[in-house]
């Protein structure tokens, strides 16, 4: 297949900004989408437009066929044993948000979470706010100086038989990848609940959550050439099914009165109120995306050219990467000698390049690397060599400017 | 808006009588490519005395900027004035070009200011943007609320 057909699929990178072309290396904030994404989500509100799951008429028989169907299509994406494993959020945040607070009644005072120092916010401060209702301790699991998880000291970590293991599968920043597989089946053994934010890691890579042998795996439907505004939670039943709900209403109820109510069963017990539906079918629109694309190859040029921008990045000179391996997948940290970021990031803007510059929702990452914050540029399907020639060009303006 | 520490008037002066900075403003308004433009930020940023660490206090701190900006006023027979820090040196000339318009002015001036057809006839509405976190939309609004406020004081 010709990989450079790609681009073209997505509408949004047709358009320049004053003169330049776009140049978009944001994908890890949100990846583009494809025009089948938009044409499926405009085909819904269009013609199938109905609530779903209170099918007294074809419409809404249509819609939840549709709706449902996106269930299917996930659970065999990412290898789960049963489709009321899957579970629709709003998007990674609020996933990691119904574990932790599904939790509450099963932790207690002095219980240990621990947490991969690199983790976004998202898998930081949810586990703070359990910590804080159960009396649960936080310990963030070291890096190495070469910005990996230190199997050694997560090993001694592990001593303490943690309860909550909490783990980013492909770092946002630095684009590292855990070995989530080991770290999980250790975490096993000493009988931790483990949880993997694969965020980054769902467009880059194929997720087995059979391999990884977590208890839950969440991830974003936006960063995966879908819409915002749709996330996914899984869950190995016989614990997801011990989750208190987080959202209680409409649609996770079996039944209601004022002398008590019964929940629903899995997966609507975790799914209050209406869902977001043209969302979950324009996830399962980005899902037929990728699951059409050949994935060896678009995995072998994604790494082709994430080495070339780190190789470009060195070779350019006074750049600082962070944590930048052969092995990362889809983002690159780095700084311009001891500029600051975000002045980085206006004169890149200023030559139409989009990179996010700043702490990138971990705080903990840039303490730990003794940072205020850095420059990411990412990469995703679309992305070609051009875009990474003309980053390195407008790069060495930057530099010419400020140093 | 109470703060410990608060430079002197003669700092808070200081800033007004520096001619290098007009002289800079027009050369950016005269610079024809995006390079020379931004040059001349950075130059407009160093004529903004840099803030004593005593001075970059959290107390200080405008929120809202991903990079570090300290802000500090005051009212002088009628007038105020203004001196902000940035540690980033774009942000800093940005804010630079903030202060050449609100120094010196009086509370009925600094309401009327409408930073959004300053930064536009500067070709920057960009950087205006709430979606930006360059903080420039968010001083603007601290020099108006605390020349404001001064006046209840």
């Amino acid at each position: 297949m010709d990989l450079s057909m790609l681009r073209s699929k997505f509408p949004v990178l047709a358009q320049s900004n004053d003169g330049y072309p776009l140049c978009y290396l944001d994908t890890a904030a949100t990846s583009q989408k494809p025009q089948q994404v938009i044409d499926a989500m405009n085909h819904y509100y269009q013609f199938d437009n109905a609530n779903v799951h209170r099918a007294a008429h074809q419409l809404s028989a249509r819609a939840t066929t549709q709706y449902e169907a996106v269930r299917d299509k996930l659970c065999q994406f990412i290898q789960a044993h049963r489709r009321e494993e899957m579970i629709f959020t709003h998007g990674t945040t609020e996933a990691i948000n119904i574990v932790a607070n599904g939790l509450t009644s099963q932790l207690k005072q002095g219980d240990l979470i621990l947490i991969d120092t690199a983790a976004h916010h998202a898998n930081i401060v949810p586990w703070q706010e359990l910590a804080k209702r159960t009396g649960a301790i936080i310990k963030p699991i070291p890096l190495t100086i070469d910005c990996r998880i230190d199997t050694a000291a997560f090993d001694t970590l592990l001593l303490e038989k943690p309860a909550i293991v909490a783990l980013s599968h492909v770092s946002n920043v630095l684009g590292t990848v855990n070995p989530v597989s080991d770290l999980v089946a250790k975490s096993k053994q000493v009988g931790a609940i483990t949880l993997v934010d694969g965020a980054q890691a769902i467009a880059h890579m194929n997720v087995d959550v059979q391999d990884i042998a977590c208890d839950f795996y969440v991830f974003s439907g936006h960063k995966m050439y879908g819409p915002t505004g749709i996330g996914v939670l899984y869950g190995r039943f016989e614990i997801l099914d011990r989750l208190c709900p987080l959202m209680t209403g409409g649609e996770m109820i079996k039944s209601v009165s004022f002398s008590g109510t019964e929940f629903n069963q899995l997966p609507n017990r975790l799914e209050a109120g209406t869902p977001p539906i043209a969302e979950v079918i324009g996830l399962g629109a980005a899902i037929d995306f990728i699951n059409a694309l050949p994935t060896e190859q678009v995995a072998a040029a994604e790494q082709t050219l994430l080495i070339y921008l780190q190789d470009s990045l060195k070779a350019l000179g006074d750049v600082v990467l962070y944590g930048a391996h052969s092995d990362n997948l889809g983002a690159v940290a780095f700084n311009l000698a001891s500029e600051h970021h975000q002045d980085v990031g206006i004169l890149l803007d200023q030559q139409g390049i989009a990179v996010r510059c700043g702490h990138h929702c971990a705080m903990p990452l840039m303490q730990s690397l003794q940072l205020n914050g850095c420059c990411r540029a990412s990469i995703g399907v679309y992305t070609n060599k051009a875009d990474i020639d003309r980053f390195i060009t407008a790069m060495q303006s930057v530099k010419e400017l400020l140093l | 808006m109470s703060q410990q520490v608060q430079p002197t008037t003669i700092e808070f002066l200081a800033l007004e009588l520096n001619q290098s900075a007009q002289v800079t403003l027009e050369l950016f308004e005269q610079a024809n490519n995006w390079q020379e433009r931004y040059r001349q930020i950075m130059l407009l940023g160093k004529t903004l005395p840099k803030l004593q660490d005593e001075l970059r206090v959290e107390s200080a701190q405008v929120k809202g900027c991903e990079s570090n900006a300290w802000l500090y006023h005051s009212e002088i027979e009628g007038k105020h004035y203004f001196l902000a820090d940035s540690d980033a040196r774009i942000v800093k000339g940005l804010i630079a070009l903030l202060l050449i318009a609100c120094n010196g002015k009086t509370s009925t001036e600094i309401a009327d200011f409408d930073p959004q057809p300053f930064f536009k006839q500067l070709g920057l509405e960009g950087q205006l943007s709430p979606s930006r976190t360059n903080g420039l939309l968010a001083l603007a609004n601290a020099i108006k609320s605390q020349s404001l406020h001064s006046e209840n004081d």
